[in-house]
């Protein structure tokens, strides 16, 4: 008797996972659905540099408010993951915030392709430190010292008697080799500088440490920090970063934006990347805090 | 009458065990089917971690103090991210054990059974949340407090990760604690308390010494599960990449740089194949920890 009455509740049970998982199922369903764009959607994949996603997302955004049945996909990662994706085909553009390497290049020469290079706008690196530094301005070289760990105190550049933490983004990030190329030369970021995972983190950690310096794109900083003027050597006025600064080469840590594809970009790939140059794209990057190719 | 003996009915001999063996062979092999997975990870692992010494010299991995996977001067020294792995770790044991002993011994002599059923569901829970989140609280909660508490420049260090970990150790460690306490047979705390010890007296001196192999490798597993651990030191620890082993400083484990590098390299890279070695490594060193609490495991008080 026990026994049927245990094999009643579990055939109850039974029947009730059952029509959960069918109602699961349904509603993934429907909610895919109505997801769903027109069946004649094209997909414009672009992968790569952290720096440039949230302007790729605003462009994406307002070419796909243009054209209905264009579906456009902006995923971050770092310039080199779109570059390791463009070489293994997993997108059909790779947004780098740095020249693509010749090892990269030759890589994707092996595959049969040439890349082709597109400049979309201009960012600055913004040296940032914390709203109670005295520091107002460094220059290439001090930064350089700073960076490397070859200085460890603020007193040494004309601040506050305090250690000096340094904070940067991971190996992989566009930005890191960026800055190590410009204000380093080919020294080696400090082996006790703090590899943060985003330029948020970043600007978070600074604006909490009061012996912190980190460098964030132009479009990141906020008020919560102070962002240092640079000079590109002792005795050289200390240029501040800003739109005029970058256009008119003055500003020492800028850099240009680009687009690459393998090969002559599609169709659908071209028009997108002559959206960013138009007059609304720019318009656009300078919003999200970037600087506009005119 | 002579007994006849091998006669008896075992499992397997009762009517009806020859339709139970298709069954059997399909659970045998799905059970083999884990066996078969963790060799192919095995052989996954040291297929791609061993070209590396082709080009790149193994003396220079197992010893190299410094991490510099990206630069001019390309260096790929195991010794940084093996020392912060081991802070890390070390230090949440140091925090989970006697915490965890402390809760075990709680739960199994002295708390009463309505006490019992609402610690180990909360225990459970603990063992629950996603790592991301333990990181998340780590970054945004605990490192301010740990900034203003310490008067520390920085909240984000081997402490920080020290301490989430401690957390998510524990429930592995209170657990399998707690069955040793339990596997200790009563009569040795009757005698004990037939000799005149106090329950604090019998618990200290004669269940928990009674109980030590079990313990030890309760805290071992422990230990090993946090080894592994990924999500929160990478979010927590600062991930510098200095040898030190000072809880206040910025650490860098091995699972967080697998973690934050692996997207950017290209496949069959050197940078690729070092971090397949730095996994291979983590998978030894997590066998090695597993291995020796199954070891003392098996040692059990007779």
């Amino acid at each position: 008797m026990a026994r049927q009455v245990g094999s009643q509740a579990s055939m109850l049970g039974k029947v009730v996972w059952v029509c959960l998982l069918l109602a699961l199922v349904v509603v993934v369903a429907v909610g895919g659905l109505a997801g769903c764009r027109p069946r004649t959607t094209t997909t414009l994949v672009i992968r790569g540099s952290d720096t440039m996603v949230n302007l790729a997302a605003a462009w994406a955004e307002s070419f796909m408010a243009a054209n209905q049945d264009v579906q456009v996909s902006v995923q971050g990662g770092g310039s080199s993951t779109g570059f390791a994706a463009l070489i293994d085909g997993s997108t059909d553009l790779a947004n780098a915030s740095r020249p693509i390497k010749d090892s990269e290049r030759q890589a994707l020469q092996a595959k049969g392709k040439t890349p082709v290079e597109f400049t979309v706008a201009y960012d600055a690196v913004t040296m940032i430190v914390n709203s109670t530094n005295t520091v107002g301005s460094l220059t290439l070289a001090q930064l350089s010292d700073i960076l490397t760990g070859k200085v460890t105190n603020w007193k040494a550049v004309g601040g506050p008697d305090r250690g000096i933490t340094v904070y940067s983004r991971e190996s992989s990030s566009g930005t890191y080799a960026f800055v190590q190329e410009t204000v380093m030369g080919t020294a080696d970021f400090a082996s006790s500088a703090r590899l943060m995972p985003s330029s948020e983190s970043i600007l978070q950690a600074v604006a909490q440490d009061k012996t912190g310096i980190g460098y964030v794109g132009l479009g990141y900083v906020s008020s919560s920090v102070s962002a240092l003027g640079v000079a590109k050597e002792a005795g050289a006025t200390p240029v501040l970063p800003a739109v005029t600064t970058v256009l008119d080469k003055s500003y020492p840590i800028s850099r240009a934006l680009y687009i690459y594809s393998a090969g002559d970009p599609s169709a659908l790939g071209m028009s997108f990347i002559e959206f960013c140059v138009s007059p609304v794209g720019g318009r656009l990057a300078e919003e999200v805090g970037f600087v506009p190719t005119k | 009458m002579r007994l006849a003996r091998n006669k008896t009915p075992g499992p397997r001999r009762r009517a009806g065990a020859h339709e139970g063996r298709p069954a059997e062979f399909v659970l045998a092999g799905l059970a083999s089917l884990s066996l078969v997975a963790l060799g192919l990870i095995c052989l996954f692992l040291v297929k791609d971690a061993l070209p590396l010494f082709a080009d790149y010299p193994a003396g220079g991995f197992f010893a190299g103090r410094e991490w510099q996977p990206v630069s001019t001067n390309v260096r790929f020294g195991l010794i940084p991210l093996l020392t912060g792995s081991l802070v890390v770790a070390l230090g949440a044991g140091l925090i989970a054990v006697p915490l965890a002993i402390g809760v075990a011994l709680f739960v199994s002599e002295v708390a009463p059974r309505w006490v019992r059923e609402l610690l180990k569901p909360a225990m459970e829970l603990l063992a629950a949340i996603p790592s991301v989140v333990y990181g998340f609280f780590g970054l945004v909660v605990l490192s301010r407090w740990l900034q203003s508490a310490f008067g520390l420049n920085s909240g984000l260090n081997a402490l920080n990760g020290s301490v989430l970990l401690a957390v998510m150790a524990l429930p592995t460690m209170v657990t399998l604690s707690e069955d040793a306490l339990r596997a200790v047979p009563q009569s040795y705390r009757n005698a004990s308390l037939a000799m005149g010890a106090s329950r604090l007296e019998t618990m200290l001196h004669v269940t928990l010494p009674a109980a030590r192999s079990g313990i030890a490798a309760a805290v071992m597993l422990g230990i090993g599960r946090v080894v592994g651990e990924t999500m929160t030191v990478l979010m927590v620890t600062g991930n510098a990449s200095q040898i030190t082993f000072l809880l206040f400083d910025s650490v860098r484990t091995m699972t967080a740089t697998v973690a934050a590098e692996m997207a950017e390299t290209a496949w069959g890279s050197l940078h690729y194949h070092a971090l397949f070695a730095i996994g291979l490594t983590l998978f030894a060193i997590t066998f090695a920890i597993n291995a020796l609490a199954d070891v003392m495991l098996r040692k059990k008080v007779s």
